[in-house]
């Protein structure tokens, strides 16, 4: 898992609700199983235009200073839809490393978290002031992992919360996996207690 | 796990599952099934073997063909699509080498995993599933707590047969009242989504219940449970009763003799306790909802098929703005009725609504009938099983002689990836889950409806109401 623990930059906003991870990678931009060569991908119904994949120049990751947002503030329901990992890869590969919304697809979120990227949900309205600030192209925010805090040029902060275990995995860059495999003796003794009091969960699925 | 405290079907699930409490409100989490498709399980198999790792419960895995597959008829014979090709190779190879069971294209039980895992009994009341795939939940309907995942917990899932997960917070979301004739669960799925939002599940688990609930069939269930996802939901539930254990029971991969009739008596033991604790209610009038269509790009631009397409000045901030762009992108007009609309396409598949009893209510509208000429008219059975079930039936006939195409069972034109395609169509009515920007592909306009509602558009050749077309 990528490590993160503080990222301090300008904020790129897209505050609109319910965007999509079909519009962050369309299926069509999805062509091999790998995990890698999405950035050029992010958003492209909106990054690109007409034939030749020229680049939409109104679109806001198109202009300066957002081209290089490592931060993202977007409207509610950010990430809803398909389970498609590629978005968050998109993102990531992109650049940004926090995006600040009311509220997260609840799989993309958990997509982020595994990926380096850190799911910050603030209330509607705090959102909607930063987005309206945000398109000036100097609003410099500071996201904090380790204090769970956004802090604004002013020094005005906000708390959010990201689960305790999740929270130590990022700041660590610790590996899922073999965390859980040093609790294999609780799952050995669950299985053989399920298996007694559930046989038909365990009967193998027939041929 | 004896507890003396009211607890919902959710948390009954969840204790029994829970192999340790890691504080937090997180939960080690046993799962009883893993499915893969091979759209998402490549990278994840691949993640696997590149970190030296293997199945922890290798017969607990199943790996199904569907998303990247053509559906026209005779692919068996065609070499796969180019771009199909990398996702359905790839995954071959790598379940091969992970020992995991792969339903193929030739295998007679293929077809979308959320169809065929209920429909085979590879997935049971009280099971905990995962799959990397956000319509997972679908299996909710026979009171399994199913949720889709990422690929890299997939991993977890895969090397350990656990996951971690907090505790969700629940909800019960009540249909009150008996659905009237012409409406069907796609169109309470839609009601509730145009009623709350397409947030507005906000991460929790849902349980469905109340009276229109209970009287639909377990297929009624899973498209439910299938639009949870739409409505913002972690994931959804709905109680397993007599409907669901007479439907569960028999399937290939149920228990048989006495393991039944112990299963059925821990199922029996699942529903919610008078008394239990939800964080959050809601509540639909089952008996107001008529057949539903989307006029935006999100479910939640949902009305009433006599209704108009909404103003967006009635809205603020945000939401308005997102208004606005649909109605540009979906071409139409506030204040426009939604039926009389023409169409070019009319799509019934996907693993909302493509199962027998849905396939039989769209055949009652179209027997007789021809589709409107100009309209490309494609009927995708959810599984082979079903497309063989409903050849039984003569239904393929009734399609077929109606002008609409009959194909192989596949995630089809429910999403584009380049394979299937509607060619030059634009606007098209569909029974699908997802009226994305783009989603069935660049430029397309999709409204979403029940099959009913697709079936009687494509006969008229514009967005039409389903009771009106079965009168006659
Ligand atoms: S039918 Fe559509 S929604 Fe269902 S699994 Fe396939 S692509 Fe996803």
């Amino acid at each position: 898992m990528e490590k993160l623990v503080r990222v301090e930059g300008i904020a790129a906003p897209l505050h609109r609700p319910n965007i999509d991870t079909d519009l962050i990678i369309p299926s069509r931009e999805i062509t091999s199983p790998g995990r890698e060569g999405y950035g050029e991908k992010l958003f492209a119904p909106w990054r690109y235009a007409g034939p030749g994949r020229r680049e939409n120049p109104d679109f806001v990751l198109n202009r300066e200073p957002f081209r290089r947002a490592p931060i993202l503030i977007a409207g509610d329901n950010f990430g809803c839809g398909s389970s498609r990992e590629m978005a968050v890869w998109a993102i990531r590969q992109f650049g940004i490393r926090a995006i600040v919304t009311p509220s997260f697809g609840a799989i993309f979120r958990a997509n982020c978290l595994r990926n380096g990227v850190l799911p910050v949900e603030l209330p509607a309205d705090v959102v909607a002031r930063l987005a309206a600030r945000a398109e000036g192209g100097d609003l410099v925010l500071a996201v904090d992992l380790e204090a769970c805090r956004v802090t604004e040029p002013d020094g005005t902060a906000h708390g959010f919360a990201v689960g305790e275990r999740e929270r130590e995995m990022m700041l660590e860059g610790l590996d899922d996996v073999a965390l859980t495999l040093r609790r294999q003796g609780e799952i050995d003794a669950f299985e053989a207690r399920d298996r007694a009091a559930r046989p038909w969960a365990w009967a193998p699925p027939r041929d | 796990m004896s507890n003396a405290k009211p607890r919902t079907i959710v948390g009954k699930v969840w204790d029994l599952h829970e192999i340790a409490d890691l504080g937090g409100g997180q939960s080690l989490l046993h799962l009883d099934r893993i499915f893969l498709h091979e759209r998402t399980g490549p990278a994840l198999l691949a993640g696997l073997a590149g970190a030296g790792r293997a199945p922890a419960h290798r017969e607990l895995v199943l790996g199904i063909v569907d998303h990247a597959v053509e559906t026209l008829p005779g692919r068996l014979q065609r070499s796969l699509a180019p771009g199909a090709n990398v996702f359905v190779t790839g995954f071959r190879e790598r379940a091969r080498a992970a020992g995991i069971r792969l339903l193929d294209l030739d295998d007679p039980r293929q077809g979308i995993v959320h169809v065929v895992a209920p429909e085979q009994g590879l997935a049971l009341p009280g099971f905990t599933v995962v799959c990397p795939d956000s319509h997972t939940g679908t299996v909710g309907g026979l009171g399994a707590l199913a949720w889709g995942i990422g690929s890299t917990e997939g991993e977890h899932a895969v090397a350990t047969q656990t996951l971690v997960r907090r505790r969700p917070k629940l909800m019960r979301v009540e249909f009150t009242g008996r659905l009237p004739a012409g409406a069907g669960a796609k169109d309470m799925a839609l009601a509730l989504i145009a009623r709350f939002g397409a947030a507005g599940g906000g991460g929790h688990a849902i349980e469905f219940a109340g009276e229109a609930v209970g009287a639909l069939p377990v297929e009624g269930r899973l498209t439910l449970c299938n639009m949870a996802v739409e409505f913002g939901a972690w994931t959804a539930i709905v109680a397993p009763d007599d409907t669901t254990i007479g439907w569960v029971a028999g399937r290939p991969a149920a228990p048989k003799g006495e393991l039944l009739d112990r299963a059925v008596a821990h199922w029996r033991s699942l529903a919610s306790d008078d008394g239990a604790r939800w964080d959050a209610r809601r509540e639909l009038d089952a008996s107001a909802i008529a057949p539903m269509v989307t006029w935006g790009t999100s479910p939640e631009h949902a009305v009433a098929i006599d209704a108009v397409v909404p103003d967006p000045s009635a809205a603020t901030g945000a939401a308005r703005a997102a208004m606005e762009r649909a109605l540009a992108y979906m071409d139409i007009r506030p204040g426009q009725a939604i039926a009389g609309l023409p169409i070019d396409a009319a799509f019934i598949g996907s693993c909302t609504n493509s199962r027998l009893p849905e396939l039989r209510e769209a055949a009652a509208v179209v027997r007789g009938r021809k589709v409107a000429s100009g309209v490309k008219a494609i009927v995708v059975p959810g599984s082979s099983t079903v497309k063989r079930e409903a050849e039984a039936e003569g239904l393929d006939r009734v399609f077929r002689e109606a002008g609409f195409e009959w194909r192989e069972s596949g995630c089809s034109l429910c999403f584009f990836a380049g394979i299937d395609s509607f060619g030059d169509a634009r606007r098209v009515v569909t029974s699908t889950n997802r009226n994305f920007e783009g989603r069935q592909g660049p430029g397309v306009r999709s409204h979403l409806a029940s099959p009913a509602t697709v079936a009687a558009s494509a006969i008229a050749g514009r967005i039409a109401d389903p009771r009106a077309a079965a009168g006659g």
